[in-house]
């Protein structure tokens, strides 16, 4: 299939790892941003088959697993809200808040829908008029612009059921203050494929020059993550710490700047608290004063509290990199896909979700 | 976080939260060891000779899909759940539960499918029996079908039949039917030709059954939770380990790409006209070539063998040339964020 088989092809993997072996100076410490990564490296075995100085560290950019409690909390308030509809991405279903998680707030009668879209839920808003719609918005510079488009197009078309309950978060900001942790170490990231298709690769430089990383943009394909790796190889050898563009058919050097004057039109940086990360200066996006009758936090007039984390929960440590699943006394006791303990193990991009799912053979 | 103490989609998802249910309240309640076995149908001995005996409801959403419809399921599906344990399926019993208000058009449609697809296997229906409930208290159509069929001598076939050495064959391809449904039910339209493969394959499996007496050890139809589950149950229920590789793994490209639009990944998507069978290694090719030789074997490969690893474990070969785990579906497949 174009533009998947040959990112697949078992000969061109094999040259890359003889490559990566040939380029490699030292042990190289390697974080994949995204969840997507993570899941990736662990489908096609990658792990099984790199030097085994070479370290993969999975990092905080699975959108759900970063949500707070506190919001997650939030949308289950907003799901039991009599005259309400909630409207999601499948990844938030399962994620257990401390009274519960969406998948259960619907079998007890709430109106949960999932839905491909955020444009899907203003469609049904449009199709349930009696109800308030709201889209539980959580994700990244890749999806935000999309949320944007909706709230635009629900003011145009004055849809005055709809609402967006927003705990959109920027990708930036929280690497700037992951890195500035002393104890990570990293020789490079693997920085996020979608979410670059919006920022651009240029938006690593500051990252690459402040913390003296590697940042190559790549894609989810074998042949992207293995020669995302041998640029970082290459880069350590040659005592270099640039930006680079692995995933040329997807990201450009400035991104989209559509789609993030659209996210900026419509959201304002605000500080954000991160599962696990703490409180993130100008790292989460809320809906601007202009659009605020979309905004459901408003309209429902939501208190957020944040909830301690529960007892035991390595989540935090594990999505700052310096913990693995292995290390956490719950993981596969108390905490599996069917009784989770944190978001990590039910989103599908969740770092305890991947050792569970595919594991170390 | 509290258990769950309420009745959740995931229950029927055909994955662990399934089996865990099954094992809490079914089990707990109504153990006897034919039904402990948990295998596709239970096979009872008596003065007569050995009688397999099954039953499933079909509650599928859109009712009409691409390939097929409720009404082919219905029979297919219980056909193939006697087929499994070497079967010949001899009659089946029809359940109808019907809305309210649903178009009589609809039902003629679907009492057509059941027809043709009874026809068309030889296993006609019996027995049948039918309830409406008020408008909002179902969804237009539930069936249930139950059937009986008849094992021959020397027959022995079971998920504890596997054995340290056996090749696994997968009938076809997999994910046709579980990505057409999703894919459907999301209002997603695709190029391509995504269509169900509902299919009966008692036929199959009396061919490739006869071929060697004893040499088919294991059959399963990857249904609900797709050929990752099932190979988990065979592994567990045999004390054995699996190996599979994904390169020999037939998926049509269609569903591929709609697996990669989604997240979705084949291993996890429902079949429901495929089998898995266990086979004695040294008839394994032989039992290839003749489920190729018929149409619902087509497209039929070998995609892996049973080790003598750690009893339960399944392990996959990436094409990228590494190994992980395979575990059995947790819940519902859902679409992801990005």
């Amino acid at each position: 299939m174009k533009y998947l088989s040959e990112y697949r092809d078992k000969k061109l993997i094999a040259s890359l790892i003889d490559e990566v072996r040939r380029v490699k100076t030292a042990p190289l410490r390697i974080m994949e941003v995204c969840g997507t990564h993570t899941m990736a490296i662990f489908r096609h075995g990658l792990r099984s088959i790199l030097p085994g100085d070479i370290e993969l560290i999975s990092g905080p950019g699975c959108p759900v697993c970063v949500t707070s409690s506190a919001h997650i909390d939030g949308f289950l308030h907003v799901a039991l809200l009599d005259g309400v509809r909630v409207a999601i991405f499948g990844d938030l279903f399962r994620i257990p808040g401390s009274q519960g998680s969406l998948a259960q707030a619907q079998a007890g009668g709430a109106r949960v829908e999932v839905v491909y879209s955020p444009m899907d839920a203003l469609t049904l808003a449009r199709k349930h008029p009696e109800e308030l719609v709201v889209f539980l918005a959580v994700g990244f510079e890749t999806t935000i612009p999309l949320v944007a488009a909706t709230i635009l197009e629900a003011y145009r078309q004055n849809v005055n059921n709809f609402a967006v309950f927003s705990s959109h978060k920027i990708m930036p900001p929280a690497l700037h203050a992951l890195l500035g942790d002393p104890e990570l170490c990293l020789d490079g990231l693997l920085c996020p494929g979608h979410v670059s298709t919006i920022i651009g690769a240029a938006a690593y430089e500051p990252i690459a020059r402040d913390f003296g990383i590697s940042c190559i943009v790549t894609g989810f394909e074998p042949v992207d993550v293995l020669q995302a790796i041998l640029m970082i190889a290459r880069q350590v050898a040659e005592k270099r710490n640039d930006v680079e563009n692995a995933y040329g058919r997807a990201v450009n050097w400035q991104g989209n700047g559509r789609a993030m004057a659209l996210m900026h039109q419509v959201f304002e940086p605000v500080d954000c608290q991160w599962r696990g990360l703490g409180v993130i200066e100008q790292s989460g996006m809320a809906i601007r004063q202009e659009f605020a009758r979309f905004d459901a936090e408003k309209r429902c007039d939501i208190k957020l509290t944040e909830t301690p984390e529960p007892k035991g929960c390595l989540c935090g440590d594990i999505l700052k990199g310096k913990k693995t699943p292995i290390d956490c006394p719950l993981f596969k006791g108390r905490c599996t896909p069917l009784n989770p303990v944190g978001p990590c193990m039910v989103s599908s991009e969740g770092t305890c979700a991947a050792f569970y799912k595919y594991g170390v053979v | 976080m509290k258990k769950l103490e309420t009745v959740q989609l995931d229950h029927g998802s055909g994955g662990l939260a399934s089996q865990e249910l099954i094992k809490d309240i079914f089990l707990s309640h109504l153990d006897n060891p034919v039904l402990a076995a948990l295998e596709d149908s239970a096979v009872l001995e008596t003065d007569r000779g050995r009688l397999a005996f099954s039953t499933d409801s079909y509650v599928v959403d859109p009712l009409f899909f691409p390939g097929g419809d409720i009404g082919l399921l219905a029979v297919h599906g219980t056909i193939n759940d006697l087929a499994m344990r070497g079967a010949r399926p001899f009659c089946l019993s029809l359940g109808m539960i019907l809305e309210e208000g649903c178009p009589m058009e609809v039902l003629r449609l679907i009492v057509d499918s059941i027809r043709k697809a009874s026809c068309e296997s030889g296993v006609p229906v019996v027995t049948g029996d039918t309830k409406v409930v008020p408008k909002g208290k179902g969804d237009k159509v539930f069936i249930n079908t139950s059937g009986i069929g008849f094992v021959d001598k020397g027959v022995d076939i079971s998920a504890s039949m596997a054995r340290v050495g056996d090749v696994i064959l997968l009938s076809g391809s997999m994910g046709d039917h579980g990505i057409t449904i999703l894919t459907q039910r999301a209002g997603i339209s695709m190029q391509g030709k995504l269509r169900s493969d509902t299919m009966a394959l008692h036929n199959l499996v009396q061919k490739i059954i006869g071929l060697k007496s004893g040499a088919v050890h294991t059959l399963r139809d990857p249904t609900r939770g797709g050929v990752a589950t099932s190979l988990n149950e065979i592994a567990e229920a045999a004390g054995v380990a699996i190996e599979i590789d994904e390169a020999e793994i037939p998926v049509h490209k269609e569903v591929d790409a709609a697996c990669e639009i989604l997240g979705m990944d084949p291993l996890y998507l429902a079949n429901e006209g495929k089998c898995l069978a266990l086979v004695q290694a040294e008839y394994a090719r032989e039992i290839l070539q003749a489920m190729r030789s018929l149409p619902e074997g087509a497209e039929a490969a070998i995609i892996g063998r049973v080790t003598d690893g750690p009893a339960g474990r399944v392990v996959l070969k990436t094409i990228a040339g590494g190994s992980r785990i395979v575990s059995s579906l947790t819940g519902e497949p859902l679409p992801r964020i990005c």
